[in-house]
Order: C-alpha cells, then structure tokens, then sequence
C-alpha cells in the first residue's frame, strides 16, 4: 500500500466512524434493557406498545397519502411547466424550493391562524379538517424532493414528441399522463415517494403543533419518559430510512425498460 | 375539391410570419413531399395540418370535414417524427397497439391488426421487445407501423429518416414508398433532402420563406424550375452570365458566342441575365448540341459511377459537366484544352 492509499483510507476511515460510532453506541445500548444480558427486549417492549402500532400505522398511512397527493400535484404540475410554459420553469423551481429555506414552524403557524375555529374555515376545529391539513402541510415539506426528481426524471425523456405522438394517436390529456408520461418516470417518482416517506415518518414539528398522535410526537414522549425504548425506537426510525434509501437504488437500477442501459 | 385542402394557412410566432398563405390541394393516395432549407416552414405547415400548431389564419379539411379547430387527437392522423417518439415503456406490440386501444378496440382484434403490421414492416419476431433494443431504423419502422395500425385518414412524416445513416435511409425509403402505395394513404412528407423528395413523391412543394415557391412533379420541379430558389435549391447547377442581345427573339450572346433561346428573354437589350444549366446536359466534346464552347478543364472529381468535370470557358466563367465513368476510360486530364456542347433547349432563364 502507497502512502497515498494511506492516507485515503484513513480519511475514509474517520469520516465511517464518525457516522457510525454514535449509531453502534445507540445500538449498544438499546440492547442492554435486561441487566447483565444482551437482549431484544426495549424492541418487543416498543413493539408490542399499542400506541407505537397506533401511531406508526397513522404515520405510514399519512405518508402514503401524502405521496399519493404530491404525485398528483407535482407529475402534471411539472409536465406541463416542461412542456407549456419553460419560461415559469424558474419560478416553479424557486416555489417548490421554499420549504426548505421557510421552517415548518412557520407553516403550521400560518395554517393555525388561518384555518383556526374562529376563522371561515374552521379547519383545526374537526378531526378530518386537522388531518387534511397535517396532509396538506406533509405534501408542501415533500415539494422539493418530489418535484426536483420528477422534473429529472422528465428531462431525460422526450416529452414534447412523446406527447403529439400519443396525441397523433387519439389519446387525451389523462392518458397520456397515466399511461405515457407517469411509467416513464416512474423511477424518479419513486425516489421523491420514498423520501417523501422517510420525511413524513418521523416529522415532529407539525403533528406536535395541530395537537395529532403520530409516530413523531411518540417518538419524542418516549424519549422523554423511558430509558431504553428511546433508543430501540431510533434504530428502528433510521431502519425504515434507509430502507427507503435501498429501494430507490434497487428500483432505479432494475427497472426493466431504464434508459440508463442504452 | 381535393381529399386534404390546405387553404390560405398563414402562422405568425409574434411579429415572425413563417408561413404566409400557403394553399394545397393532396388528392386521395398522393405522396406530397415538402421540400425546403430549415426554417423554410415546412414543418409548420405540416404541424398545423396534424393538429399541433393552430394556424394564425386559414383552414385544412380532410374528405371535406373542416379540421381547423378539432385537436389533434381527433384529427385521425397517423404521425411520424424524426425523433420516433416510440413510447420507452411498452414493447412494441404495445406500441404499435397504442392507438387501437385508445380507440376502445377489443383485445383479439388489436392483436390481429398488430401482427399485420408488423407483418408490414417485416419484423414480426419483435414484437416481445422494448424501444431501446431495436436499432434506429427498426424504431423507425415501429414507429410507422403504430402510425398506420388505427387506419388514419392522412400520414405525416417528419424527416423521418434525417436521423438513420445512409444505406439505411435508401432502404427505409423505398419501403416507406411501398406501404404507402399498398395501402393508398394520402401522405405528406417533410424533408430537406432533395433526393429523397424526388425520388420518393408524387408532387414536390419546394418552400422558401414560408411560401410555395412551387408545385409540381419531380420530374418538373428538377427540369423547369420556376424560380432561381428552386434551381439553386434542387439539385447542383451552373449559374452562367450571358448578355441580351434582342429579349422578344431571344438572342443572347453566351460566353461570346451567339445563342437563340426557345422564348423570348425577360429584360432588355444590352442588359445582363443568368442563365441555369445542370451538369448532366453538357457534354465533354462537340456532338451535345448545337452550343460548342472552347475551354481547359479546371478541376475532376471522381464520384465512382460519375466524374464531375469543371470547365474554365475561353469567354469567361466556368461551367460544371457530368461524365459517366468508363473503366477502359482514364478521366480527363487537369489543363488539357478542351470543347464542350450543350442544347440551348436546356438553358434556363432565371426570374430573378
């Protein structure tokens, strides 16, 4: 081994450990629950909590809506803008990018004071209103990620030829997006679902503020009030994530008609 | 009234005209092929023909139904594009089928019109595969058989062979040429190839600024060109300088040697005019027509089956001739002295 090698190792060898260190110490000791013995128990203890079930189930549920929502508002949104109107394409960019420079804590706030009991639409004062709220809060955190890879995934096909050829064909605007335009870009909508995913899961800051048991204020009242569980439920949260990590590379590499392959 | 009539089409994008008042005719099962340099129109006209582009005045009927205002989907119009546009995502049964479905078809039939026409375009083992495993010119060939499958009323090609290499773009050619004469399907036909709009067309419209500089057969667009665009444009020509000598009877005096035109000239007396001549009329030698100009040969270029020749004339200028290459023939030699004959029936008068 060179002494350049060297030194490349060791960078990444200092950058690995300073990721996982903190991982393999939370790891540690979510299992040491049972004194003296190393154990699973903080995650049966978790897993069979009911209101773990409860709010995670919520959460999941609330994620695939919100993925459910923002393919339906990001795919047409960002064909037509690609295919109509490339002059709003910047402005669009700028929108989407919003909620990552304004904090989620300022949305909610704006949703309380205008959709409050006192207001015309009482949204907060029902429990559908505050959930469609909470899903429309969920779909504006996920624009960025959702719109940035369906507006990729766009680019590397010829939408405009794509589009008058299924026109030429007899097909209305419906189909093409259903039939033409969505498969694809399929794989970049998966990508933005599954982040969108990993973001609604945990999110804290606006199921805490609309007063809504999900996994994320859960996770945060555990953490305040037990030991080990914490811990168990951490690992458990980072799991899911990269999970989702591991299923946008695994979709994106064997989908079965990838232009990658050409 | 003809099966598709283009009247009067004109298309502005902002203060830009780039078709002005454009009017056609297209019989049923005529190939019509536009013919012109980018940015002609050619390509606007057709897309306001297929229902793409809404034209800023004028009108398209198809079989007498004014189409003007239907959109594209409902035009029945099959399309072709230079790009094929094949849909990534499905096989190419399913492509070629794509426009059966939308029309509500049951399953048996599309899968009997689909094997048809992949019959057709003689590739019915691919059908299994997606676009990315065919080569450029089998997409092509999809790509016209999913066009053809919902039986449109008028195809539209657009370049559709600019995109392949060249023994392939000869072969697609003529097969293009044989289906469309085997299912008699009016057709226009958008290139920039000379070659191809000749050999393949019925009718050639030369386009030149948006306008139809003209309208004719091949044969008469490449050997009566209307204006000095299509001459230059169609096909290779020499432009050669001559002086009027008397317009009604059309004597002229070329290079200086005194010549009668079959017409009357346009212009006056002493006034200078540009005649057109192609390459393929001259002969090297006397014995190719009553014109015999004395000269020296400039440059040869061996084409294989041709050999273009360039004449520097002792009157000034140069002309340009083809000669058939001879293998017990070597090809003439640079600065020999040389004549050259040409008929003055094949000299052409150029409005301006």
């Amino acid at each position: 081994m060179t002494g350049r090698q060297l030194w490349s190792w060791l960078a990444v060898a200092l950058g690995g450990l300073y990721f996982l260190l903190p991982l393999v110490g939370m790891f540690d000791f979510s299992m040491r629950m049972q004194r003296g013995v190393y154990s699973f128990q903080a995650y049966r203890v978790v897993l069979a909590d009911p209101q773990f079930q409860q709010t995670f189930g919520y959460s999941v549920a609330l994620a695939l809506l919100t993925i459910i929502l923002g393919i339906l508002l990001v795919v047409p949104t960002a064909y037509f803008v690609r295919l109509r109107f490339p002059g709003l394409r910047p402005a669009i960019e700028f929108i989407t990018l919003l909620p990552l420079v304004i904090p989620p804590i300022v949305i909610v706030f704006g949703y309380i004071r205008i959709y409050n009991t006192s207001s015309v639409l009482p949204l907060t004062g029902s429990w559908w209103g505050t959930n469609i709220l909470l899903l429309c809060g969920y779909a504006v955190l996920s624009l960025p990620y959702m719109y940035r890879s369906v507006d990729t995934g766009l680019r590397t096909i010829d939408i405009a030829s794509l589009t008058e050829a299924a026109q030429s064909l007899g097909a209305g605007w419906a189909r093409i997006l259903a039939v033409v335009i969505l498969p694809n870009v399929f794989v970049s909508v998966l990508s933005g679902a599954f982040l969108t995913f990993a973001i609604v899961i945990g999110e804290y800051v606006f199921a805490a503020l609309l007063n809504v048991n999900s996994f994320g204020p859960y996770m945060v009242w555990m953490g305040g009030n037990r030991a080990y569980e914490p811990s168990a439920l951490a690992v458990v949260a980072f799991a899911i994530t990269w999970a989702c990590m591991g299923l946008i590379q695994l979709f994106t590499r064997f989908s079965k008609f990838s232009t990658a392959r050409r | 009234m003809s099966f598709l009539d283009i009247r009067h089409l004109q298309k502005s994008f902002g203060a830009h005209r780039v078709v002005k008042d454009f009017t056609l005719g297209i019989d049923k099962g005529e190939f019509v092929s536009f013919l012109g340099p980018s940015g002609c129109g050619k390509t606007t006209v057709l897309r306001m023909v297929g229902g793409f582009e809404a034209p800023t005045s004028g009108a398209v009927s198809i079989d007498g139904r004014d189409v003007t205002a239907l959109p594209a989907n409902r035009r029945k119009i099959g399309m072709v594009f230079q790009s094929y546009a094949l849909f990534p995502n499905l096989t190419v049964a399913e492509n070629v089928g794509f426009g059966l479905k939308v029309a509500g078809q049951g399953k048996a039939e599309i899968a009997r019109r689909v094997a048809e026409m992949l019959e057709l375009i003689g590739l019915p083992q691919l059908g299994s595969r997606y676009p990315f495993q065919l080569s450029g010119g089998q997409q092509q060939r999809v790509a016209l058989a999913r066009a053809l499958a919902p039986r449109p009323e008028v195809l539209l090609l657009d370049e559709p062979l600019s995109a392949l290499d060249a023994k392939i773009r000869v072969s697609l050619r003529d097969e293009i040429r044989r289906i469309q004469r085997d299912l008699g399907i009016t057709t226009i036909f958008v290139t920039h190839d000379q070659e191809e709009a000749l050999s393949m067309s019925d009718r050639v419209v030369v386009m030149h600024q948006g306008v139809a500089d003209q309208i004719g057969t091949p044969f008469e667009i490449y050997n009566r060109p209307a204006t000095r665009f299509v001459a230059e444009f169609v096909g290779t020509l020499n432009l050669i300088d001559a002086d009027l000598v008397d317009a009604a009877a059309g004597h002229i005096r070329l290079a200086g040697v005194p010549v009668t035109l079959d017409r009357a000239s346009p212009g006056r007396a002493g006034e200078r005019i540009s005649l057109a001549l192609r390459p393929e009329t001259v002969t090297l030698g006397r014995g190719g027509g009553d014109i015999v100009l004395p000269g020296r040969i400039a440059e040869v270029h061996f084409l294989g089956p041709v050999i273009r020749v360039r004449v520097s004339v002792e009157g000034g200028g140069s002309i340009a001739l083809d000669t058939f290459n001879q293998a017990d023939r070597l090809p003439p030699l640079i600065g020999a002295p040389v004549d050259i004959s040409m008929s003055h029936r094949d000299l052409l008068v150029l409005a301006a």
